[in-house]
């Protein structure tokens, strides 16, 4: 049972890679594979850092609907860039190497996440309402101060803003793959050596206490690990809403067990076959007339809904 | 033997438990009784480690309640807090196999698994074993989870007022299954009781806390009584003697 869900799903994703990587193709083949197989890398990594980042967040804060993205993570993201653009000029922000962008915005929405969310999760009981409700605002809070910069920006300095503030899947930044990709791999390694402790802390703090795990402490390891998959997929191609409330649940319907070592896989597979597959579709039977993200957010919107819909009636 | 000294607790200039020193034998049952808001729970909860300790210590045979021996005091003492919900749906036996993580961190071995089988047969669960946890009743739900604290495989087990919303009868089963543990496997039972009535009748040994204080321990007999109601809890009631049990009318 358990092989079964995960082996259907490897292999629905590597046909939609093949498909991604085939599907009318034309003229010389190294280009393609080279152009194409960046891209499919990008997606796979997007996928699988978006997916895992969800799951952790949803186990430290309990809760099967919340996402880092509703909490405001990337909307934290974006601000970050857009009083960088706005503070030190979009030549200067343009000229500074990608990968000090990156890693300044790495560590300021690390310290953030911990500042914000950190103290929120520290309690020994969760107020879950509170939290959702805090979350919300500080979203509401980060988008509104960004449009607020906008306003102010000069219109050439915000075309740059723009460019990382909506989610893109044809133009991905590529210069940043490679450390994206090292990045990932570690933080995916980290999260699977916790997925044991991760199982214990979805008991909730008095049964986790009663086992003996320290549960703020692995609390705030968890959420520094969320703001670096969060960091590196916004990086590669901007927020992402629903992506991963779409994945984890339907990772968590067709999952035979809930326990973290099925659950990071079956939703990295889910992920990799929606953007993949979605990407593909959308590019060669499409013809590009609707941008993925747009696609992915109306499905998971109505995915929140029926969650939220399912939970007020039992 | 569970050693409290001078412990006090304060929430926002409220003086939740003050200068509390109290000796928890070992073996049977000890009851903790009080009136609301008398600060049982609170006391539960720092031996629980379940709270941060403001000033005082507890030491568990001799071992401190302190966050370094985290791993060592889940070996040792086990507890069951009053409202559990879980946000995953776990299968009965899922539940029961976490009870092992103290002693294998997860990676279950062929002693992990005996355990696990052998605290189903006891609280008669093996039938349920595959059965998710929120499929079953409240009484059979409170079973499994003293079943995880059985697997655990612990010398103290302490439970904060574990009878609440369980009928007459998954109360007076649960606080059998209590007693049996207490008598034929000889551990050390702590639970924060409301009905002093299951208390008299099954605990051992009482200890009664008002306003923040030990206001007096000792056997049922001795506590329940009418004085005690008329000062502790502020009610005239009237006390029956049932065979040797104290029974307070209602």
């Amino acid at each position: 049972m358990r092989a079964r869900s995960m082996l259907i799903c490897g292999v629905l994703l590597t046909v939609c890679c093949g498909l991604f990587m085939t599907l009318e193709a034309r003229g010389n083949w190294d280009f393609v594979l080279w152009f194409r197989g960046r891209k499919l890398a990008a997606l796979l990594l997007v996928g699988v850092a978006v997916s895992t980042a969800t799951l952790l967040f949803q186990t430290i804060s309990r809760n099967h609907i919340l996402t880092p993205s509703t909490m405001g993570f990337d909307a934290l993201f974006t601000l970050i860039v857009t009083l960088a653009v706005f503070t030190i000029g979009a030549a200067g922000y343009n000229h500074l190497p990608s990968e000090l962008v990156f890693f300044v915005n790495l560590f300021l929405l690390i310290g953030a996440a911990l500042l914000l969310f950190g103290t929120l999760l520290g309690q020994h009981r969760v107020d879950l309402m509170r939290m959702v409700l805090t979350g919300i605002i500080f979203g509401f809070l980060f988008r509104s101060l960004t449009s607020f910069v906008f306003r102010m920006i000069d219109p050439s300095e915000f075309a740059t803003i723009q460019v990382s503030s909506y989610a893109r899947f044809n133009y991905i930044e590529l210069n940043l793959l490679w450390l994206a990709a090292g990045l990932t791999l570690v933080t995916l390694l980290l999260c699977w050596r916790m997925r044991r402790q991760l199982d214990i802390l979805s008991l909730g703090f008095e049964i986790a206490t009663n086992l003996g795990e320290p549960v703020a402490k692995r609390q705030k390891q968890a959420l520094v690990l969320v703001a670096v998959l969060v960091a590196v997929s916004t990086a590669l191609v901007g927020p992402v809403a629903f992506l991963g409330l779409l994945v984890v649940s339907i990772a968590r319907l067709i999952a035979p067990n809930e326990t973290h070592a099925m659950l990071i896989p079956l939703s990295a597979l889910i992920a990799g076959i929606v953007l993949v597959g979605g990407q593909t579709i959308l590019e060669r039977v499409l013809g590009m007339s609707t941008p993925l993200a747009v696609v992915i957010d109306f499905v998971g919107g109505f995915v929140f809904l029926a969650l939220l819909l399912r939970k007020g009636w039992t | 033997m569970i050693v409290v000294e001078n412990l006090n607790y304060s929430v926002a200039s409220a003086q939740i438990l003050t200068d509390v020193s109290v000796t928890l034998p070992k073996g049977g049952i000890t009851a903790l009784i009080g009136p609301n808001g008398a600060g049982k729970s609170s006391l539960f909860s720092h031996i629980a480690r379940l709270l941060p300790m403001q000033s005082g210590r507890i030491t568990v045979d001799g071992m401190d309640v302190a966050p370094a021996n985290r791993q060592a005091l889940a070996r040792k003492l086990a507890i069951l807090p009053q409202q559990v919900h879980f946000a995953t749906r776990l299968t009965v036996k899922e539940l029961v196999q976490f009870g092992r993580y103290p002693h294998c961190q997860g990676r279950l071995g062929a002693e992990d698994h005996e355990m696990v089988e052998a605290s189903l047969a006891a609280f008669g669960l093996t039938a349920l074993a595959d059965r998710f946890l929120d499929t079953l009743s409240g009484g059979q739900r409170h079973k499994a989870h003293v079943a995880m604290t059985y697997a655990q495989d612990t010398g103290y087990l302490l439970l904060d007022e574990p009878l609440n919303n369980l009928d007459i009868a998954a109360s007076r089963a649960l606080m059998t299954l209590l007693r049996w543990l207490a008598d034929e496997e000889g551990k050390t039972i702590v639970i924060v009781l409301h009905d002093i009535n299951f208390a008299a009748h099954y605990a051992d040994h009482l200890v009664v806390l008002k306003d923040g204080r030990i206001e007096r321990e000792g056997s049922p007999v001795d506590m329940v009584t009418g004085a005690l109601l008329a000062d502790v809890f502020g009610t005239d009631a009237q006390v029956a003697l049932v065979g040797a049990t104290p029974f307070v009318m209602p």
